[in-house]
C-alpha cells in the first residue's frame, strides 16, 4: 500500500484523539496527541507506519498556560517524512511515560529532561543520575521561573563595574546617532 | 575510579572482619600546599630567565578559546619561536592557559590539573569570560571571575583574542616572570583557605582531596 | 693509564662534550622538523634552557624509591653505554673504559635503561606509564633481534668482540668499512637503529600526541631533567656505537661529528618522511625485513 501522510494523520486523529494538525512544509507535519494516548500513538507510528527513527525529544515550558510541551520528532526514512508529536502535560505534575523500550537513545533524552526541566519519566534507565550538571541542588535550570541571572549573581562572584547595554538601543545609537 | 569507589564504606575481609575504609583520606595525601621562598639574588634571576624562556603549556582546552591555540602551533604564528611549547601532562607543564569560559564542571578538572603542576606555575586567562563572565555572565553554570578560584598572572581580553594577542600576552607573562612577579603558586598556598572556600561554594559534589598532590 | 683519577677526569670531559653535542643535535633535529613543516621552529638553544628550567622547579613529587631510581637507571644506561665505547679511535683520552669483549656489555646497556625506566614508571602508578612501558618494551625487544644478529655477524666477521679491534680492522680505506664489507649486517643494524633512536615512525612510546606521553608521564621537575640529560647523551652514545661498528670509527672529534651527524640524519630523514607506526605494526615490521637481513648476514658469514 502506498504511504500517505494524510492517511496516517487520519488514523492518528481517529484512533488516538489527535488534533491541531499542522503542516509546516512538505515532509514535516505536527500533530498534538493527548498525554494518555501518546505512547500508544508513537508505538503505532514506529512499527506499522515505518517511523523507525527518533530524531529528538525535547520540551517547551509554557509557563503562562502551566504546561510543558514535549515534542517527539519521528522520521520515516523510506518515505522522507518527518512527524512531530506534541504532548502537553501539566506543569505541576510533570510526569510522562517512558519510550526507552522503543528507542534506547530516548533514555538519554529523558535523563536530560529530568535534569533540566524536572520532568519525570518513571522506569527509564539511569534517569535519576546527573546528566551534565554535577551536584546541582537548585531548581531545574531550564524552567522559565528559574531566574538564572539572580542565581549567577548570588553564586559566581560577579565583578563589580560590569555594565551591559540593550542591544537594540545600543546599535541604534551607534549606527544612527542623530535620530 | 568511579564515584562509588570514593565513598566511605565498610568492607569485609575473607575472615569476615569488618574494615572501615575512607578512600579520600586513605588513598590521598591530605597535606596542604607549601609556599616556597625564592632563592637569593643572581641565582633566582637566572632561574627566572630560564622559566620565562621555556614556557611549557598544559595542553588542556577548557573552553572555546582552545581553538586559538592551534594556530599558535602551526606555521603562521609558530609560538615555538618564543620558547612556548605544548606539554600533554600537568606534571611537566608550567603554564596553564585557561581558554575561555569555565563551567563549574570544567573548573573542577582545572583545579585538579592546576594543583598537580609544580611550583612555580603560571596561569594565563584568555578572553572576557575569565575576567567577568563575558557573554555567559548570567548563565546558571559558568563562573564569572577566574581570580576567585585560581591566582591569575596574565589576562588577555577579547572574545576571542586573536593569536597575535596571545603572543603579546605570553610576552607580558615573560616580563612578569623575569621581574620575579610570577609567584602565583605561592599566593595560592598562602591564601589556600580563601581559594578553597570559593571553590567549594560552587562545586557542590566535592569528591576529591583538598589538595591534589 | 695508571692513574684512575685522570681517567675519571677524561670520562667527565667526554660526557660534557657528548652532552652538549647531543643537545645541539636535538635542537637541530627539531629545527629541521619544523622547517619541513614550514615553521621557523624552536631556537637552537632551547634544549639547554628546558633542562635548566626543569632543574629550577621549587617543588617536586616523589612516588617512592624506585620512582626516584628510574631516571637514575636511565641515565646510568646512557652514560654506561658511552663510557664503555672507544669514542675516538686511538686516543688515550677518549677511549675511556673500553675493554676486550665490550661489545656484549654495550648490547646489555642498551636494554638496561629501558628496564630501569620501566620499574620507575611502574611505581608512579599512572596507567599511561604502564601502557607506555609495555609498548616501549615490546618495541625494544623487537628491534633488538635484528640488531643483535647484525652485531653477531660483525663479531664473526672480525673474530672479536672488542670494539677497538673492530674499528682497527676498518682503517685504511673507505672500502674497509663494515658498511661495504658486510652490507647485510649493516642494513639490518641501520634499520633497527631507526627503532633505537625512538623517532618517527617508531615514536609511539613517547609521542605527546599518543597516550600522553608514555613512561615519563608522572616525572616532573629535576627527575624529568635527568631524563632529558639522558635523551641528549643516549642517542649520541648509540651514534658512536654505530659509527664504530659500521663506518670505521673516528680518529678525531671533527670526523666523529661529521659521521655521527649523517647517521643521525638517516633517522631524521626517515622520521620526517614517514608517519607513525602503531606498536603491533612496528613489531611486525622489525620481525620481517630487518630480521631476514640479519639472518642472511649470519648465514653469509659462515660461508
Amino acid at each position: 500500500m502506498e504511504f500517505q501522510i494524510d492517511q496516517v494523520i487520519g488514523n492518528l486523529n481517529e484512533l488516538f484523539g489527535g488534533k491541531d494538525h499542522h503542516r509546516q512544509r512538505k515532509g514535516l507535519d505536527f500533530i498534538t496527541i493527548p498525554k494518555e494516548q501518546a505512547v500508544a500513538a508513537i508505538t503505532y507510528l514506529s512499527n506499522p507506519e515505518g517511523f523507525k527513527h527518533l530524531v529528538l525529544l525535547t520540551a517547551v515550558d509554557w509557563l503562562e498556560q502551566g504546561q510543558f510541551q514535549l515534542t517527539y520528532l519521528l522520521n520515516n526514512p523510506d518515505n522522507k517524512q518527518d512527524l512531530g508529536i506534541r504532548v502537553l502535560i501539566p506543569r505541576d505534575q510533570a510526569v510522562m511515560d517512558s519510550i526507552h523500550d522503543l528507542w534506547g537513545q530516548a533514555a538519554t533524552y529523558q535523563r536530560e529532561l529530568r535534569e533540566m526541566f524536572g520532568i519525570h519519566f518513571p522506569g527509564s534507565p539511569r534517569v535519576d543520575q546527573p546528566f551534565i550538571l554535577e551536584g546541582w541542588d537548585g531548581p531545574p535550570p531550564y524552567r522559565r521561573d528559574f531566574d538564572t541571572k539572580k542565581y549567577a549573581e548570588e553564586t559566581y562572584f560577579p565583578r563589580p563595574g560590569r555594565s551591559s547595554n540593550d542591544p537594540t538601543e545600543y546599535m541604534k545609537h551607534q549606527l544612527y546617532p542623530d535620530e | 575510579m568511579s564515584k562509588e569507589d570514593l565513598e566511605k564504606r565498610t568492607v569485609y575481609s575473607p575472615e569476615g572482619e569488618p574494615i572501615e575504609i575512607d578512600p579520600l583520606n586513605d588513598y590521598f595525601l591530605d597535606l596542604r600546599p607549601e609556599s616556597y621562598a625564592p632563592r637569593n639574588g643572581v641565582i633566582e634571576q637566572f632561574a627566572n630567565w630560564a622559566r620565562a624562556e621555556s614556557l611549557w603549556v598544559l595542553g588542556f582546552g577548557t573552553g572555546c578559546g582552545a581553538i586559538e591555540m592551534r594556530p599558535l602551533m602551526t606555521p603562521r604564528f609558530d609560538a615555538y619561536r618564543f620558547g612556548i611549547q605544548w606539554r600533554p601532562t600537568p606534571r611537566q607543564s608550567s603554564v596553564f592557559v585557561i581558554s575561555g569560559y569555565l563551567s563549574v564542571k570544567t573548573l573542577k578538572r582545572v583545579i585538579r590539573s592546576y594543583e598537580q603542576m609544580q611550583n612555580p606555575k603560571f596561569v594565563v586567562a584568555l578572553g572576557s569570560c575569565t575576567i567577568n563572565g563575558g557573554m555567559y555572565w548570567d548563565s546558571y553554570n559558568t563562573i564569572n571571575r577566574l581570580d576567585h578560584y585560581l591566582p591569575v598572572d596574565v589576562y588577555i581580553t577579547g572574545c576571542m583574542p586573536r593569536p597575535e594577542a596571545l603572543l603579546a600576552g605570553f610576552e607580558e607573562l615573560k616580563k612578569r616572570i623575569k621581574a620575579g612577579k610570577g609567584d602565583g603558586a605561592n599566593k595560592y598556598a598562602d591564601n589556600f583557605d580563601w581559594y578553597k572556600a570559593n571553590q567549594k561554594k560552587i562545586i557542590k559534589d566535592w569528591d576529591m582531596p583538598d589538595y591534589n598532590w | 693509564m695508571e692513574n684512575i683519577w685522570i681517567k675519571i677526569g677524561y670520562a667527565l670531559l667526554t660526557i660534557f662534550i657528548v652532552l652538549n653535542y647531543g643537545l645541539l643535535l636535538q635542537g637541530l633535529f627539531r629545527k629541521i622538523g619544523a622547517r619541513v613543516g614550514r615553521r621557523h621552529g624552536i631556537r637552537i638553544w632551547q634544549p639547554w634552557v628546558d633542562i635548566i628550567k626543569n632543574y629550577t622547579f621549587r617543588s617536586r613529587i616523589y612516588h617512592g624509591v624506585m620512582y626516584y631510581l628510574g631516571p637514575v637507571f636511565r641515565l646510568t644506561g646512557g652514560i654506561g653505554l658511552l663510557l664503555f665505547l672507544p669514542v675516538i679511535y686511538g686516543s688515550e683520552m677518549f677511549s675511556n673504559f673500553s675493554f676486550t669483549g665490550d661489545l656484549m656489555l654495550v648490547l646489555y646497556f642498551q636494554f638496561f635503561g629501558v628496564l630501569g625506566m620501566a620499574l620507575g614508571a611502574g611505581e608512579s602508578g599512572h596507567p599511561y606509564s604502564a601502557i607506555g612501558v609495555s609498548r616501549g618494551l615490546s618495541q625494544v625487544t623487537a628491534f633488538e633481534l635484528p640488531l643483535t644478529l647484525g652485531v653477531l655477524a660483525i663479531g664473526l666477521q672480525y673474530h672479536t668482540l672488542n670494539i677497538n679491534e673492530i674499528v682497527a680492522a676498518q682503517q685504511g680505506s673507505i672500502l674497509n668499512w663494515t658498511f661495504f664489507t658486510n652490507p647485510f649486517a649493516a642494513a639490518a643494524m641501520l634499520l633497527s637503529f631507526l627503532g633505537a633512536m625512538g623517532r618517527s615512525p617508531f615514536d609511539v612510546v613517547l609521542a605527546p600526541q599518543e597516550i600522553p606521553i608514555g613512561p615519563p608521564t608522572e616525572f616532573n621537575s629535576s627527575l624529568l631533567g635527568v631524563l632529558q640529560l639522558n635523551r641528549a647523551i643516549f642517542p649520541v652514545a648509540k651514534l658512536i656505537l654505530f659509527m664504530n661498528l659500521l663506518f670505521g670509527g673516528a680518529t678525531n672529534w671533527g670526523e666523529l661529528i661529521i659521521k655521527t651527524f649523517f647517521i643521525y640524519f638517516w633517522s631524521v630523514f626517515v622520521g620526517i618522511a614517514f608517519p607513525r607506526f602503531r606498536v603491533d605494526q612496528s613489531v611486525r615490521w622489525f620481525l620481517s625485513i630487518p630480521l631476514i637481513l640479519g639472518v642472511i648476514a649470519i648465514i653469509l658469514i659462515k660461508f
